[in-house]
């Protein structure tokens, strides 16, 4: 466009002719905007949200079933599940809340971190920061406290409904053992945690907890067989959970190390591991159709 | 009655989760049994009526013919998962803005805290220290607890009621759970929260906590009262008190396994590895109550002693 001015040595008719042109051509943009604001009306047909989502969102089957297989948040899920079993009455929801809880401690547990330190020194300091002075510092360690409490209790109700459905029977009996694993280290996560606020609670509920150590049987300076071993008050198990001889500095740190890294992995493991096996057993095992006394059938000898 | 020191163990933020328990657990605890009955009846219903066992899709939810048998997961199920998530994070939220976490002193290893009390949850593990030796209550019990719990499956020889509520078709098995996890594991988490004061002494919910109590209950061992002083006489003595206790457990067990036709047919198919590591765990379980009640009542501490270990 500059050369076809130059040729009409800058005269104003060529001025108006490209006020013209600029005036057609803003037409023309303006138009396709109006268009692609007019398509925007239905995000589901743009390439951002095709990019992300890659199914339809609509209530045919197959969306619905896409949607849930190709969402690696979801697929967890199958894309269909037995009618009865999402009724509350069969599982109480308590798996799903346990997990729900972990995620939530596992969120709240990371914004403590910024403001915790592992040390004598600062624990207890940073515990009363985050209560006075970091902002919705105190909800955040009540929630961390309360959910991790609330997470025992679904755990514990979950094996309660799983044992009255029978849940464990074949072919599920090694998800339960995962389960009774997962228990274990849900208390274990709950005591370690305990520990970290360094004050009179904490140390003397740990103090109590390890002393127990002392007793175990071969391992402990204190139990049956142990001094027979060579076990000392510098040697033995409690000394190898608490990095010395009394709850102290070494202790703090490795409560912190087992509380905020090591068994939050561990657990991770089992959970994913609990999860798969929920469905390659089949999927959650009910309510399943009732069989009668009358139909058991005899038990293949080996 | 000090309704004030009532008030003040059931207010104690740490154990709100406690009463909160207390609420629970008979809750859900009805909640399966109304099932399981409603379950029993149908059973019931088909074991007289095998033209209707036939045809009945044999579950207590409503069925019409040309119903799906399976919904999609998105939306029937999401929406329950994530209506929970909302449900759950409202209580958090309120619980966390209402209580606040506890924080004591700072930690000081000279200033014993009286009573010096572990987290709720393993104040069943604190509770059974009264009745056994640490090496017991602290180590091998909670390893046999959680070893008894993971063999639940491979024990279990009774094909019924997998994957439905039921009381009829499991009535020992759900005898045996019960047992264990309400009254022996809960009621102590109970009892260590309310019951047990400074000094772990027995303070009825309602008593006042006296931090000068002390109780002059001069505990007593089985061989003493037989008038057995030589330190040989009470190892045998107290090797055969245990024996005696594990052969009248076992073969009272049995008998409970070979009550009626039902359990008589599961024990047919039990195997003899199934069989006798059932014996020990429930021998075992039933060891505890045996000596809470010789040590409530009777102020009996040790059984068994010997130079090594006493039980
Ligand atoms: C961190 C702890 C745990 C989490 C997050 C968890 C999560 C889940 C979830 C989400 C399910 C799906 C069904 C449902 O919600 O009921 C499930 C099923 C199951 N869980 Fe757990 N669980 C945990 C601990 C346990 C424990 C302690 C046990 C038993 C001792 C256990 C045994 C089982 C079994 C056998 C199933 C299959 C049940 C069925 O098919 O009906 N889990 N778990």
């Amino acid at each position: 466009m500059p050369e076809d001015l130059k040729d009409q040595n800058g005269s104003k008719k060529g001025l108006t002719a490209l006020l013209e042109e600029v005036k057609s051509e803003v037409k023309v943009l303006k138009e396709k905007g109006v268009e692609e604001a007019k398509s925007l009306q239905d995000p589901e047909k743009t390439q951002l949200y095709k990019s992300i989502f890659r199914v339809k969102h609509d209530d045919k089957p197959r969306s619905r079933a896409l949607g849930v297989l190709s969402n690696v948040f979801l697929h967890l899920h199958p894309a269909k599940i037995n009618r009865d079993a999402v009724a509350y009455n069969y599982t109480w929801g308590m798996g799903g809340i346990s997990f729900y809880l972990f995620v939530v401690l596992t969120f709240t547990g990371t914004l403590l971190m910024f403001y915790y330190h592992p040390s004598k020194v600062q624990a207890f300091r940073d515990i009363l920061y985050l209560e006075h002075d970091v902002p919705f510092g105190k909800l955040l360690r009540n929630m961390h406290r309360w959910a991790a409490h609330l997470m025992i209790i679904t755990v514990w109700l979950h094996m309660f409904r799983v044992f009255l459905t029978g849940s464990y029977k074949k072919p599920r009996e090694f998800n339960w053992v995962v389960g009774v694993i997962l228990m274990l280290l849900t208390m274990l996560l709950s005591f370690t945690g305990y520990l970290l606020p360094d004050d009179q609670l904490g140390f003397w509920a740990v103090t109590v907890g390890t002393n127990m150590a002392r007793a175990t049987p071969l391992l402990g300076h204190e139990g049956p067989f142990g001094p027979e071993l060579g076990m000392t008050a510098y040697n033995d198990v409690r000394f190898g959970l608490l990095g010395g001889s009394i709850v102290d500095s070494n202790a703090l740190l490795r409560a912190y190390i087992w509380h905020c890294i090591a068994i939050p992995l561990i657990a991770s493991v089992f959970m994913a591991v609990h999860f798969w096996r929920v469905r390659k057993d089949g999927g959650i095992s009910g309510p399943s159709p009732m069989m009668l006394a009358s139909e058991i059938k005899e038990e293949r000898k080996l | 009655m000090d309704w004030a020191q009532l008030w003040e163990i059931a207010s104690a933020p740490d154990n709100v989760p406690i009463v909160a328990l207390i609420v629970l657990v008979p809750f859900y605890s009805w909640y399966g049994l109304r099932q399981s009955l409603a379950n029993d009846r149908l059973i019931a219903q088909l074991e007289t009526d095998p033209q209707m066992a036939k045809t009945h899709h044999r579950k207590t939810q409503p069925w019409r013919p040309g119903w799906e048998r399976e919904v999609h997961v998105w939306p029937y199920l999401l929406r329950i998962e994530f209506l929970a998530a909302i449900i759950v994070t409202f209580i958090l939220m309120v619980w966390s803005i209402a209580l606040n976490a506890p924080l004591e002193e700072p930690a000081n290893p000279t200033l014993t805290m009286n009573p010096s009390k572990a987290p709720w949850y393993f104040l069943g593990l604190q509770e059974m220290l009264v009745y056994f030796d640490p090496w017991m209550a602290g180590v091998v019990l909670p390893s046999l607890i959680l070893v008894g719990l993971m063999a639940i499956p491979y024990m279990d020889a009774n094909p019924l009621g997998n994957g439905y509520y039921t009381y009829k078709q499991r009535k020992f098995a759900i005898w045996a759970f019960c047992f264990g996890f309400l009254i022996l594991w809960l009621s102590m988490v109970v009892i260590g929260t309310f019951i047990r004061g400074p000094g772990w002494i027995w303070f009825w919910p309602g008593q006042t906590w006296d931090h000068n109590r002390v109780v002059f209950e001069a505990n007593r061992d089985l061989p003493d009262i037989f008038g057995i002083t030589s330190a040989l006489g009470k190892g045998i003595f107290g090797g055969i008190v245990t024996l005696l206790y594990t052969a009248v457990t076992a073969i009272a067990f049995h008998k409970v396994l070979t009550w009626n036709d039902f359990n008589r047919k599961i024990y047919q198919r039990m195997t003899l590895v199934q069989y006798l590591t059932l014996q020990f765990f429930i021998i075992t379980m039933m060891s505890l109550p045996v000596k809470m009640i010789a040590r409530l009542a009777f102020r009996i501490k040790y059984v068994w002693i010997t130079p090594w270990f006493n039980i």
